[in-house]
């Protein structure tokens, strides 16, 4: 149980970031790890709660009281494996989660959380440093084929274990690369991608077929996926971008923060981009329009390009600095969150509406922005102009980043005839099968948008469903 | 009540777990002279013994008394005479006292069957004779059963002396035999009550004062004895049973004996094995030897007459049955040590609290139990009479015919030999005894130890993988490693855990649960107490006997070889040296314990059938001595047997087979590996255990790193082991038991969940009571295991065990009530005073409940169509006051904490509780605001801590603590570091200084002296109420009867989950049961003795929600207890750290840094009340009742779920619980009238009348009177009333002095308070000074008595217990535990039996004498200062806890001596300072006070040679309290320096 007094003798700690200077030259992750000593006290400050609220906070459930006592005890080894027993790709979440589980662990209350998070990727990295994590290949094989559309979190989780189970699995992926958008959304200096293809590598051993390039429902059709598959699971995201209705939306220079983002990844990849179509910052004064992770990501791209200015404004009014009480502990709190790209230079805005974007030649030059003030009417938020606030901001780039909506049901899910449910997600039941029998759906396609973790858990779910489905009963997790 | 004898079992009643307890005594005349005026003397003794009696609903049906006499042959002479019948002489003629029923063809019947047996066995049936009897001398309910009483006189023929009694044995024992046979059962009111050459008893459902009008006989002149022996029975119901009154033929007990489960089984396991040379072919004619269904009085009486009549003497009897706490009593004589050692593997000690008087009819004795647990005293008189009873008093003797007065001791016995004319003490009687065969050789021939067995290769230890696959056949969890087996590979200890158990019952449980985890463990409360087993280590036993077993009945010894071993663990190279071992009659064969694992339930019951007849075979065929059932070789096609199955299937088998005692009983198990596994398979039947996969888990663990690297394997193991003993041993005491021998095979355990057909099958006598699951869902749960191990989960490392789940909230382990959403919307809910967000936190409780966590979750309640409107039903603030907050003593929780509670639960008109700890006095007085944090309850737990007078007084309730949910029959600990000033302060300790609550009350053995704890509290608080905490478990009802009749005016029936501040894991897991049976049984018990009427019942145990409280108000309850979930509204959030002082929420902590995080406040806990409140008249409304006294106990409205699919819960059946035994008569089922507690009766009356000038004007007065062993608690409500008018601070000293001459009743002087003197000349009985708060207590002999006091037994057992004041002076010796948990109290007394200041923390004590064992036990606190005249006391000193010093010196203090010349008349008293006197100054002060007050010759010899004796003392000085003794002077050193530096 770690040390039963260390949450009274050691203060929290988390990674340091490199100076904002020193980042903004480079795409790499930013963050100096600490020393494992150093890892390991954060260990000893976990009480091993009877009820260990963390874990529950967990979409994938992961036993963190179980890992944090073995980082402090130095078994690193077993911890890996209690880790890996719940949580398929923990170099992602120990990245780019938002860490839930901080947010709900019992030490929050009163004091700092306990760094989860930095104890999650400090188990999973120095694992693959010491060479244990190898590949977990199914004892024996089943004989029966699964294809899993969509290679983010949510498929690549549903393929391990599937392929774990022993069944044939067969990933497909529109791109060009595996990881959706671990790949193309998250920019490297949030994760690099080399982890992804780290794990892809695992996969391949254990069996896993990668197939990129293929964009299913039009490289290969509905009919000929489920045929060929005893089972399909679907993970192919809620890829619909909510867009933005003002006059001037057509200006040259507004952008999906999607499309950014993806562009710029692949650039940093080292693909090579015509520079016609480059949608660069350098120089030039950004507006990214949504205050939540994509927008974040979209700043911090932004000036590692050599953004002139970037602001970012928010339709909702500012959350407060400390949780709201109406989401207390454990819940996952309403508060204001600055992110290390926010760090780096950017005005953020709340309670602000674009009313139009100007323009020159076609070119998005301005926006004018009005603020809103927020009441609630009948216990619904609504939202007034404030008389007389309109302003016009200077905006060479604009960024759409609002959030996605939905899935696209064009092409293959409106082929298989899935069923929606009431936000136009896939509607899946408990094992996560779609109206479709054999037909299975995971991640943001089935839930709407959302965080890497729950993708994972979905997929994993996903995959106990489609093994019982395949045999009855299953081993799965 | 027309019922006769004992209601049948129905419900959750069930006759057998009836108990009693009560009075015993006896008069004898040493020189064997008959006389009608010992008789009289019998009945006096009696009646002067009603008050340990009881009366139920009826207050003129006592539960039976009785009288054992000399048969009265001039009497009967005479009677038959009338009949023209001539008597032959004495001895040549047997007379039987007969209970026949009514009804007048049965009669008929049995007559002829007696007949014609008499005519059988070649005997001649004189006469019968109409005993006369007045039926209009008995109560009611009595007279309903009154039998037809009769006198069979039957003539010898051809025989006489011994043989003849032998035949009148065997005539009795066919009769009943043939009268079973003839009516297919014992016909109701048909008992022998004697049957015997010697001796007769007159017997019947009958108050003491009642025996002699009932049966006129007795006052007929001519009917003599020379000796007199009697019982004065308290049962625990009111049933009219006439032939459980005592004495029984050979025996009177008071006391209960634990094991008598385990004692029958062996028993009849031995009828078929047993060859009699006395009794030759008419041995089988006395079988049974005992009855199924007889009390275990009754049984205990059948056991030792059978080997009374088989040839052993009426002594020797008894020391095989209740032999001495023998094991580790090093200065034992050797031949009697080896005369114990030697029966040992003859038979099993019969265990628990017993007074056992006995009488052939020449001869008359006592023993005590081995470790002393009920009083009895004695008296020689001059006149050549022994006067023995529980108390001194009951014969009025003028003090100068007092010869002397002693007491027995435990384990030792006194015997009386009318025709030997004198009185053989128990050295004596044992030596006659031990000498008479040469046991120690026969030992030496027969034993062998471990030692001698050899070498042998142990099996190769498993690598990893083999390990990993094992330990997940075996079902093992991470947990497994980490909270069960590493805290005892390390620390030699148990795990400790703390809170509830909120997990779901075994049988409700999605996950695979091993079969060990259905069963509950028993435990001692009330009528027996649980021991403490490290403090009294010296009583318990881990001993096991391997092997075959002596002929019970024969005096030979059959140079066979057994196995000793000092515990039943064993590792595996102890197993293969056994295995290996052979000849000299000693053989061990292993049989396998697996089965096909597809093969399911069918596989699973042939796989017993055939173990069972194997084993058979191998012993009676081969010949083994030793079966061991192991379930090594699994595969993946074989899965193990439960090991607990297997060892409980062969066991009953065997017994019932006859062969059971021919050989012993190994399990070779890789399930076992918590002490509560081991307890389990011992009392289903195993006398040895080896957790093999256990053990390799420990060398797996040193391989991984999980064992610390400092801890060897070696270590490891013995740690292990060690930590399994000594857990086995908490177990075993909580039951009161001592020894594995007696608990073997007793089956102190309730099944919970388990179908009726596999007890019957396997655990045939273990009661269930809820049904469950049968042999294919065990099969099912066994392949579950087995397919895990041998089908991982795909892709996780292979010695990955899973996470486990039953200690902590895993997300897929096992289901927890309080989990991440409940305990969130609690919490919000409360906050924020939303009582939509509390519904929807009700609404997951109740449904989570009801899906797969609690019995009352499988209820569903009948509902009306339409709800009646809500503002007719009862005020939620008026419901409110039935709520109450559970016992959380401050120590176990914060200041704030607590206080947030009173604070809350005084809002709301409820109560809270104080819990063990006492509280501030501060808090008496309310806040300016008018909130107050006084608690209403104020508990009075076993430590007894902060119990002053002055609390007592400031209550409304007052809670005597019996057992706690958590961990009932245990004790418990508050670490010194703990120990805060504040708390020592309240708890009237030291700061820094550990602090132990005994197991067990040490004023409570025995249900009436929990009637005499209740007078006592009752006298010093007349307004309060009392109530009693019982725990759930089977036969809490037939306790709970008794504790109603021992006037209780609330009971309070706790469920096994609650909370606790540290516990070990396993009690908090497997011991008691849900709230819901006991309170039930509770119920049903109640209202089937109409005593329901006059107690409030009250129920707790993880109560969450309304729905919770209706049901416990519909199954009984009147009042409802929350603990764990208020303190969830404070803020807890189940930290389960409680004994880690680390609470990070400051709730249960003393931690400064972290209580300050407390964030909890009384508005929450208020509102969490209301709503619960408001949620039950939401319930009410729909259940249509008005008001919540038309709920309880309307049990109809509760149904069965009927839809239940759960694949174990199924299986469950409730109609037990949802039976009710009488019509919804509002007066029957619940409280319609107050306890009738007797006060009036007190002498106290008279004294505070007397008192009057120093209660008003605080003038002194002096009153004298007389007293009587009758007048119990003398000064009590005097004490009380001083305190409730002058405070804690009382009077001035001697200001009421009470001169008082005779013999003072039970707790004299209980709760004496300053200013108060209480100076009684002559004796008293136990509990002299219980609880003192301040004031003098003196006791010494009358002048006149006739002998030296000094040496002479003047005051009973348990002085002092629990005081926190005053100072007391006893001319002579005391029994047992003198200054027991003394926490401040001055005393000085002439000597001590065993157990003398045990788990003080405070005071001072002298001891001017002699004292028996353990001596200081448990000792944290405090000095004593001993003669040491024998120079022996180190070795009856329990030096685990402190050091023995000489006395420091002091020259001035001689000096001031000798300036005194000795005169110690004159020069005056000192004020005493007990921390910062010197040693020799307080010991003078306090020698010269004892002088003063009692006029101790011996006091005044040590003073005149001071300097010659003081060497001869030593001090007894607990090694904490010095080191925080010493560590406060150096602070306040320091200090001094400090203030001198800055000065």
């Amino acid at each position: 149980m770690g040390k039963p007094t260390g949450f009274l003798e050691f203060e929290r700690k988390v990674e340091d970031y490199q100076s904002v200077a020193e980042r903004l030259q480079h795409w790499h992750e930013f963050t100096e790890a600490l020393p494992q000593t150093a890892v390991g006290e954060q260990g000893a400050r976990c009480m091993d709660c009877g009820i260990p609220f963390c874990h529950w906070g967990c979409p994938v459930n992961n036993v963190i009281p179980e890992w944090n006592d073995l980082v402090y005890r130095g078994r690193w080894q077993e911890a890996i494996g209690v880790l890996h027993r719940t949580n398929n790709l923990p170099e992602i979440t120990g990245r780019v989660c938002p860490a839930p589980c901080e947010s709900s662990c019992v030490l929050g209350i009163n004091d700092d959380p306990v760094s989860i998070k930095l104890i999650e990727k400090n188990i999973v990295e120095r694992a693959f440093e010491e060479g244990w994590i190898t590949p977990q290949p199914a004892a024996q094989a089943t004989g029966k084929t699964v294809a899993v559309v969509g290679s983010g979190p949510a498929g690549l989780a549903c393929a391990q274990q599937l392929a774990r189970a022993g069944h044939a699995v067969t990933l497909f992926e529109k791109a060009d690369r595996i990881g959706g958008l671990l790949r193309y959304g998250i920019p490297d200096f949030k994760l690099e991608k080399w982890v992804i293809d780290r794990r892809m590598a695992q996969m391949q051993a254990e069996g896993v077929i990668f197939k990129t390039g293929v964009n299913v429902g039009v490289d290969v059709s509905a009919d000929v996926l489920k045929s060929s598959f005893d089972a399909v699971c679907l993970t192919g995201g809620a890829m619909k971008a909510r867009d933005l209705q003002v006059p001037g939306r057509d200006l040259k220079g507004i952008h999906l923060a999607m499309v950014f983002l993806a562009q710029s990844n692949r650039r940093v990849a080292g693909d090579t981009i015509a520079e016609a179509e480059w949608i660069d910052a350098k120089g030039k004064h950004v507006v990214v329009i949504g205050g939540g992770d994509t927008g974040s990501d979209c700043v911090g791209t932004s000036n590692r390009q050599g953004a002139a200015s970037v602001l970012q404004i928010e339709l909702l009014p500012k959350p407060p600095e400390e949780r709201d009480p109406t989401t207390p502990w454990p819940l996952w709190p309403n508060k204001l969150r600055t992110s290390s790209s926010h760090e780096e230079g950017c005005e953020r805005l709340w309670s602000v509406n674009t009313i139009q974007a100007e323009g020159a030649q076609g070119r998005v030059t301005s926006l004018t922005l009005e603020e809103v003030s927020w009441s609630q009417v009948e216990g619904r938020w609504q939202m007034t102009p404030v008389a007389g606030s309109r302003r016009t901001v200077p905006a060479d780039l604009v960024f759409l980043a609002m959030g996605f909506t939905q899935p696209v049901h064009e092409g293959l899910l409106s082929d298989l005839g899935v069923a929606f449910d009431g936000r136009n997600n896939v509607q899946v039941d408990e094992t996560m099968m779609t109206s479709i029998p054999g037909v299975f759906a995971a991640g943001d396609m089935a839930r709407g948008a959302s965080l890497v973790v729950r993708a994972i858990a979905d997929g994993r779910r996903a995959a106990k469903g489609i093994d019982t489905f395949l045999m009855g009963s299953s081993k799965l997790p | 009540m027309a019922c006769l004898g004992l209601p049948p079992k129905s419900g959750l009643y069930d006759p057998s777990q009836e108990k009693d307890a009560c009075g015993v005594g006896f008069v004898v005349d040493i020189q064997g002279r008959k006389s009608h005026e010992l008789v009289r003397q019998g009945i006096e003794i009696l009646v002067n013994l009603t008050h340990r009696g009881a009366v139920g609903a009826d207050p003129r049906t006592g539960d039976g008394a009785g009288i054992l006499l000399q048969l009265p042959h001039r009497f009967f002479r005479r009677e038959l005479a009338a009949q023209h019948i001539e008597l032959p002489e004495p001895g040549h003629y047997g007379v039987g006292q007969v209970f026949l029923p009514q009804d007048e063809t049965v009669r008929a019947r049995i007559e002829a069957i007696v007949a014609q047996v008499i005519a059988a066995e070649g005997q001649r049936l004189l006469a019968w004779r109409d005993v006369p009897v007045e039926p209009n001398a008995v109560g009611e309910v009595a007279r309903s059963a009154m039998p037809v009483v009769r006198q069979v006189f039957v003539a010898a023929e051809g025989l006489e002396g011994e043989a003849f009694e032998r035949k009148m044995y065997v005539i009795r024992k066919s009769i009943f035999r043939l009268t079973g046979e003839a009516f297919d059962g014992i016909p109701k009111g048909f008992h022998f009550s004697s049957m015997s050459a010697n001796t007769i008893v007159y017997k019947g459902m009958l108050l003491a004062e009642q025996v002699d009008r009932f049966y006129p006989d007795l006052c007929d002149p001519a009917i003599e004895s020379a000796l007199a022996l009697v019982h004065q029975r308290f049962s625990t119901n009111t049933f009219p049973t006439w032939d459980l009154a005592q004495p029984f033929r050979m025996i009177a007990h008071n006391g209960e004996i634990n094991t008598v489960r385990g004692n029958k089984n062996w028993m009849n396991a031995r009828e078929a094995t047993l060859a009699s040379p006395l009794f030759g072919d008419d041995l089988p004619k006395t079988f049974p030897i005992m009855r199924e269904e007889a009390s275990d009085s009754a049984t205990f009486d059948n056991a030792l007459e059978f080997l009374v009549m088989n040839g052993r003497s009426l002594p020797q009897a008894a020391m095989l049955m209740v032999p001495e706490a023998w094991e580790s009593h090093t200065s034992m004589d050797p031949d009697q040590r080896s005369f114990y050692e030697f029966h040992a593997a003859v038979m099993e000690p019969w265990d628990g609290p017993a007074a056992i008087i006995f009488s052939d009819g020449t001869r008359v004795g006592g023993t005590l139990d081995r470790n002393g647990l009920r009083p009895a005293r004695y008296i020689v008189t001059s006149d050549d009479r022994v006067i023995l009873a529980s108390e001194v008093g009951v014969l009025d003797v003028p003090p100068a015919q007092i010869k002397a007065s002693g007491r027995l001791q435990p384990g030792k016995m006194l015997l009386i030999d009318t025709e030997q004319k004198r009185i053989i003490a128990d050295e004596e009687v044992k030596r006659g005894i031990v000498e008479r065969h040469p046991y120690r050789q026969w030992v030496q021939q027969t034993r062998i130890g471990l030692d001698d067995l050899g070498s042998a290769q142990r099996p190769e230890v498993l690598d990893d993988a083999a390990l990993h696959l094992q330990q997940k056949v075996f079902g093992y969890s991470r947990e497994d490693e980490r909270i069960v087996l590493l805290p005892m590979a390390t620390s030699g200890q148990e795990a400790i855990g703390s809170m509830g158990n909120d997990a779901s019952l075994a049988v409700l449980s999605d996950q695979p649960q091993l079969l060990y985890g259905y069963f509950k463990q028993l435990f001692a409360q009330v009528t027996n107490p649980p021991i403490d087993p490290i403090r009294e280590e010296l009583v318990m036993s881990l001993t096991s006997i391997l092997g075959l077993r002596p002929n019970l009945l024969s005096e030979d010894c059959d140079q066979v070889k057994r196995l000793w071993l000092k515990q039943p663990i064993l590792t595996c190279e102890d197993l293969e040296r056994i295995r290996a071992f052979a000849g000299h009659g000693f053989k061990a064969v292993t049989l396998k314990a697996i089965y096909p694992v597809a093969g399911g339930g069918a596989a699973l019951t042939e796989a017993l059938d055939r173990l069972c007849r194997l084993a058979r075979k191998a012993i009676d065929v081969d010949g083994a001595t030793v079966v061991i059932l192991s379930d090594r070789g699994v595969d993946r096609d074989h899965a193990p047997i439960p090991a607990l199955l297997a060892i409980s299937a062969v066991h009953h088998d065997l017994v019932e087979g006859g062969l059971r005692t021919r050989a012993g009983l190994v399990v070779e198990t890789g399930e076992a590996r918590e002490t509560g596994h081991f307890a389990l398979l011992v009392g289903f039947g195993a006398e040895a255990i080896n957790p093999w996969v256990a053990l390799e888990s420990l060398e797996g663990m040193a391989r991984d790193g999980i064992l610390p690297t400092e801890v060897s394997i070696a270590d490891a193991r013995a740690r292990f082991v060690k930590a399994a003993g000594k857990g086995m041993l908490k177990i075993f005491s909580k039951m009161g038991i001592s020894t594995l021998q007696s608990y073997c095979g007793a089956q102190i355990f309730e099944a919970i969940g388990i179908n009726r057909s596999v007890i019957d099958r396997y655990f045939a006598g273990t009661a269930s009571r809820v049904g469950g699951i049968d042999i294919e869902q065990i099969a099912q749960e066994t392949a579950q295991r087995h397919g895990r191990a041998f089908a991982p989960t795909p892709g996780e490392p292979s010695d990955l065990l899973a996470s486990g789940g039953q200690y902590a909230f895993r997300a897929n382990g096992e289901f927890h009530q309080w989990n991440p959403e409940t305990i969130h919307l609690l919490q919000h809910a409360t906050r924020s005073g939303s009582y939509k967000t509390y519904k929807a936190y009700s609404a997951k409780v109740d449904d989570q409940s009801r899906k797969m966590a609690t019995l009352r979750g499988l209820f569903e309640l009948d509902l009306l169509p339409e709800a009646i409107p809500l503002d007719e039903v009862e005020s939620a603030e008026i419901i409110a006051k039935r709520f109450c907050t559970g016992a959380m003593s401050f120590g176990s929780i914060g200041k704030e904490a607590h206080e947030t509670l009173a604070i809350a639960m005084n809002r709301i008109g409820g109560r809270s509780n104080t819990g063990e700890g006492g509280e501030d006095p501060a808090r008496f007085t309310p806040y300016p605001n008018g909130d107050s944090a006084r608690s209403a309850i104020k508990q009075v737990a076993s430590g007894r801590f902060g119990v002053t007078t002055h609390y007592l007084v400031n209550a409304d309730e007052l809670q005597i603590k019996v057992a706690q949910g958590a961990k009932p029959g245990e004790g418990g600990q508050l670490p010194g570091h703990k120990v805060d000033e504040i708390i020592a302060r309240v708890r009237h300790s030291t700061p820094g200084v550990s602090l132990i609550s005994p197991p067990p009350h040490h004023d409570i053995y025995s249900i009436e002296d929990l009637a005499q704890l209740i007078f006592d509290l009752k006298n010093v608080n007349p307004q309060a109420v009392i109530s009693v905490k019982l725990v759930a478990e089977v036969g809490v009802g037939t306790v709970a009867a008794g504790v109603a009749k021992a006037h209780s005016d609330l009971i309070v029936i706790a469920g096994h989950d609650g909370g606790t501040g540290a516990s070990p894991l396993t009690s908090i897991k497997h011991a008691g049961i849900p709230w819901e049976i006991g309170l039930a049984e509770t119920q049903q018990t109640l209202v089937l003795n109409d005593l329901r009427s006059r107690v409030v019942v009250q129920t707790d145990g993880q109560l969450k929600t309304g729905y919770d409280v209706v049901v416990a108000a519909l199954l009984g309850a009147e009042e409802y207890g929350f603990a764990t979930s208020a303190l969830i509204v404070e803020g807890c959030i189940m930290m389960r750290k409680c004994h880690l002082n680390t609470c990070p929420v400051g709730i249960a902590t003393q931690d400064p840094r972290l209580r300050s995080r407390y964030n909890g406040s009384p508005d929450h806990v208020v509102n969490f009340f209301m709503f619960i409140a408001q949620e039950v008249r939401e319930w009410m409304a729909h259940l249509g009742f008005r008001s919540m006294d038309e709920m309880i106990g309307r049990v109809d409205k509760l149904g069965m779920k009927k839809a239940v699919s759960h694949w174990k819960a199924k299986g469950v059946d409730l109609s037990a619980i949802l039976a009710h035994p009488a019509t919804f008569e509002g007066d029957k089922i619940r409280c319609t009238q107050k306890q009738d507690h007797g006060l009036e009766a007190s002498l106290d009356n008279e004294l505070i009348v007397e008192a009057e000038p120093a209660l008003t004007g605080q003038i002194p007065v002096a009153i004298d009177m007389p007293i009587k062993n009758v007048h119990r608690s003398v000064g009590t409500m005097l004490a009380g009333e001083v305190t409730r008018r002058f405070g804690q601070r009382g009077l001035k000293e001697d200001t009421i002095l009470v001169n008082l001459t005779g013999i003072g009743g039970q707790s004299f002087g209980a709760f004496n308070v300053d200013g108060v003197t209480l100076n009684l000349r002559g004796q008293a009985n136990d509990y002299v000074g219980k609880g003192m708060s301040g004031g003098r207590i003196v006791v010494s002999p009358s002048p006149e008595a006739g002998y030296d006091p000094t040496t002479q037994i003047v005051v009973g057992n348990t002085l002092l217990y629990g005081a926190t004041g005053g100072e007391a002076y006893f001319h002579g010796m005391a029994g047992e535990r003198f200054a027991v948990r003394n926490s401040g109290a001055l005393a000085v007394v002439e000597g001590t039996g065993d157990h003398g200041c045990e788990y003080m923390t405070g005071g001072v004590v002298v001891v001017l004498g002699p004292t028996g064992r353990n001596f200081a036990a448990g000792m944290s606190g405090g000095v004593a200062f001993v003669l040491n005249e024998t120079g022996d006391f180190a070795d009856r000193c329990n030096l685990a806890m402190v050091d023995l010093e000489p006395i420091s010196d002091e020259a001035d203090l001689l000096e001031e001596v000798d300036h005194q010349g000795g005169d110690l008349e004159t020069h005056g008293l000192v004020e005493i300072d007990p921390l910062n006197d010197a040693d020799a100054r307080l010991l003078h002060q306090l020698v010269w006070r004892h002088h003063k007050y009692t006029g101790s010759r011996k006091a005044k010899a040590i003073l005149e040679r001071w300097q010659e004796w003081l060497p001869r003392f030593v001090k007894v000085m607990p090694i904490e309290y010095r080191r925080v003794l010493e560590q406060r002077q150096r602070e306040e050193a320091r200090r001094v320096a400090g203030e001198v530096q800055h000065g």
